[in-house]
């Protein structure tokens, strides 16, 4: 009994240390004083100074902008990707598919300077164009393993029955396998757009003077110090990301109980 | 099969080409980098040499980089001493809403390590909460100096890399056969003659993986050592990072990173043969 509550307490202890942090941020983000670390009042001025501020609107639409396009193109391809590793035997399979779960260990940094070499050997300008093709490449191993988990998990019959029947390849893909794996395919999506839109260590190196992005702008702002709209922007990411993971939690949980 | 065809070559050719072209020729091109002389005007002379890697033995880089091993090596098993103890409790303590737990690790796995870290900030800075809780219950009279100290960069990089390990462990933690525990417990094994020659080496796996996550992260975020090190703090990541950004010696940089991947290498096949021999196991 008593080892049960060790137990708890210490889950409990864990997930304290996880969140305190954040939500100490989120309630500064609404604190009326500027310097103290004590409560002085609740103001929403932090956030009204963050919809004045021109240079990070700019920023954040910049960043919308690239998580968007790179997340459609990343569920798209990653879509196809698993539907490939899953349903045929081509030279090159196990390269393909060792190489995805490759990139999901592989150090960012490593990623980042890559892409840096691979953009200024054939002397393509830093921007949004760079951005795009990095974060494509590093949403895409995410996007296809949470497919191919799904596409593991259904009867391999409906397809053979739909093929007795005469369905083409492209008749099956958008009739079978792409309703059943639609669940997974939103949070693979949801994954990558949250993903391209936090990330801090390749955009640092692909990114050119002219397209200045939000977590570029956050880091260059953190660097300088702990200031009120800085909280009032990260409570706002952390918002959405929080929406963006338990969306995507709920979707891919709901085939687990059917 | 001829019309139908196009649509198999069309997802086999395009995630092939795209993997070929932004992760097989960069690393590759990173590769040939690393052993070309460095070039003021061009980057890059395409001269073949190994100065690049010798240079690793400069006591400074060496000294740099043996540091930054160790800062990771720390926050590694500071990961896996906090977060086997978390993976094993939620996934064996019968709890009502595992789910919702998981959850709770979830989503610090997939939220901005930059905007944790700077939350992280608020707490450990002079007249941060930390310091202030202390100073008023009258602990302490002078602030403790915890921001720009290698202990905080430790402690950051635990805090954002904690779920990388937990994650992992779990799953393989959840694919654990009670039965096999609970047989071991009936042939008369205590509690940590069970943990120690069953669940540990069943959930090996897991535990390389979450390995994996932490350790090489740790060694290449350099924006936790910028934020919570100051300048003194250099990690791996702020060695390439300056080699390609402040002092444009590319093929340094390139050789630093090579040593990266040559780490991952290492560990992805300690990887695949814990789990190799597990699933050899499995069968007999």
């Amino acid at each position: 009994m008593t080892r049960r509550w060790v137990g708890r307490a210490y889950v409990a202890a864990v997930l304290l240390f996880l969140y305190t942090p954040i939500l100490v941020l989120v309630v500064y983000s609404f604190n009326a004083s500027r310097f103290s670390t004590d409560w002085t009042g609740f103001t929403l001025a932090w956030y009204g100074r963050l919809a004045a501020n021109q240079a990070l609107l700019e920023a954040a639409g910049n960043s919308l902008i690239v998580a968007l396009i790179a997340a459609t193109l990343a569920t798209v391809l990653g879509t196809l990707a698993a539907m490939a590793i899953h349903r045929y035997r081509f030279r090159g399979r196990g390269l393909v598919k060792g190489g995805l779960y490759v990139l999901t260990v592989s150090p960012d940094i490593v990623m980042g300077i890559s892409f840096l070499v691979l953009f200024v050997a054939v002397g393509m300008p830093l921007g949004f164009t760079t951005l795009v093709l990095g974060h494509v490449t590093f949403c895409l191993p995410f996007a296809t393993i949470t497919v191919l988990a799904r596409l593991k998990g259904f009867d391999a019959h409906l397809v053979e029955a739909a093929q007795d029947l005469g369905a083409d390849e492209p008749t099956i893909f958008r009739k079978i396998l792409l309703p059943l794996v639609r669940p997974a395919v939103l949070a693979g999506w949801l994954l990558s757009f949250t993903l391209s839109i936090d990330d801090v260590m390749v955009s640092f190196f692909i990114t050119g003077p002219g397209f200045d992005i939000l977590p570029l702008r956050i880091y260059s702002m953190v660097r300088l110090g702990v200031r009120p709209e800085v909280n009032a922007l990260c409570a706002i990411l952390l918002a959405l990301t929080f929406t963006m993971v338990l969306v995507a939690w709920l979707v891919t949980r709901e085939r687990t109980q059917k | 099969m001829t019309d139908t065809g196009w649509f198999k070559t069309l997802a086999i050719g395009l995630i092939t080409a795209w993997l070929t072209v932004f992760v097989a020729v960069p690393n590759l091109l990173v590769l040939g980098a690393s052993f070309c002389a460095r070039d003021e005007a061009r980057l890059l002379a395409p001269i073949f040499t190994l100065d690049n890697y010798l240079r690793f033995f400069n006591p400074v880089y060496f000294a740099v980089f043996a540091r930054s091993m160790a800062l990771a090596m720390i926050t590694t098993a500071l990961c896996l001493l906090v977060g086997y103890p978390f993976a094993y409790s939620v996934a064996r303590g019968g709890w009502a809403h595992k789910n919702l737990l998981l959850l709770l690790v979830i989503i610090p796995f997939w939220t901005s390590s930059l905007v944790r870290t700077y939350a992280l900030m608020i707490l450990l800075k002079a007249n941060g909460l930390i310091n202030t809780a202390l100073f008023d219950i009258g602990l302490i009279q002078a602030p403790l100096r915890m921001m720009y100290t290698d202990a905080a960069v430790v402690v950051g990089l635990t805090y954002s890399l904690l779920p990388f390990m937990i994650l992992p462990v779990y799953a393989s933690l959840e694919k654990l056969d009670g039965r096999l525990l609970e047989a071991a417990r009936d042939l008369g094994a205590g509690p940590v003659t069970v943990f120690w020659r069953i669940t540990v080496p069943l959930t090996l796996p897991g535990m390389v993986a979450g390995i994996m996550l932490t350790f090489l992260p740790a060694l290449g975020m350099f924006y936790i050592a910028d934020i919570l090190g100051g300048a003194r703090s250099l990690l791996v990541g702020n060695l390439i990072r300056n080699q390609f950004l402040t002092s444009r010696d590319w093929p340094l940089g390139s050789a630093t990173s090579m040593a990266l991947t040559l780490i991952m290498a290492a560990m992805l096949l300690v990887y695949s043969r814990s789990a190799k021999a597990l699933s050899r196991e499995a069968d007999l």
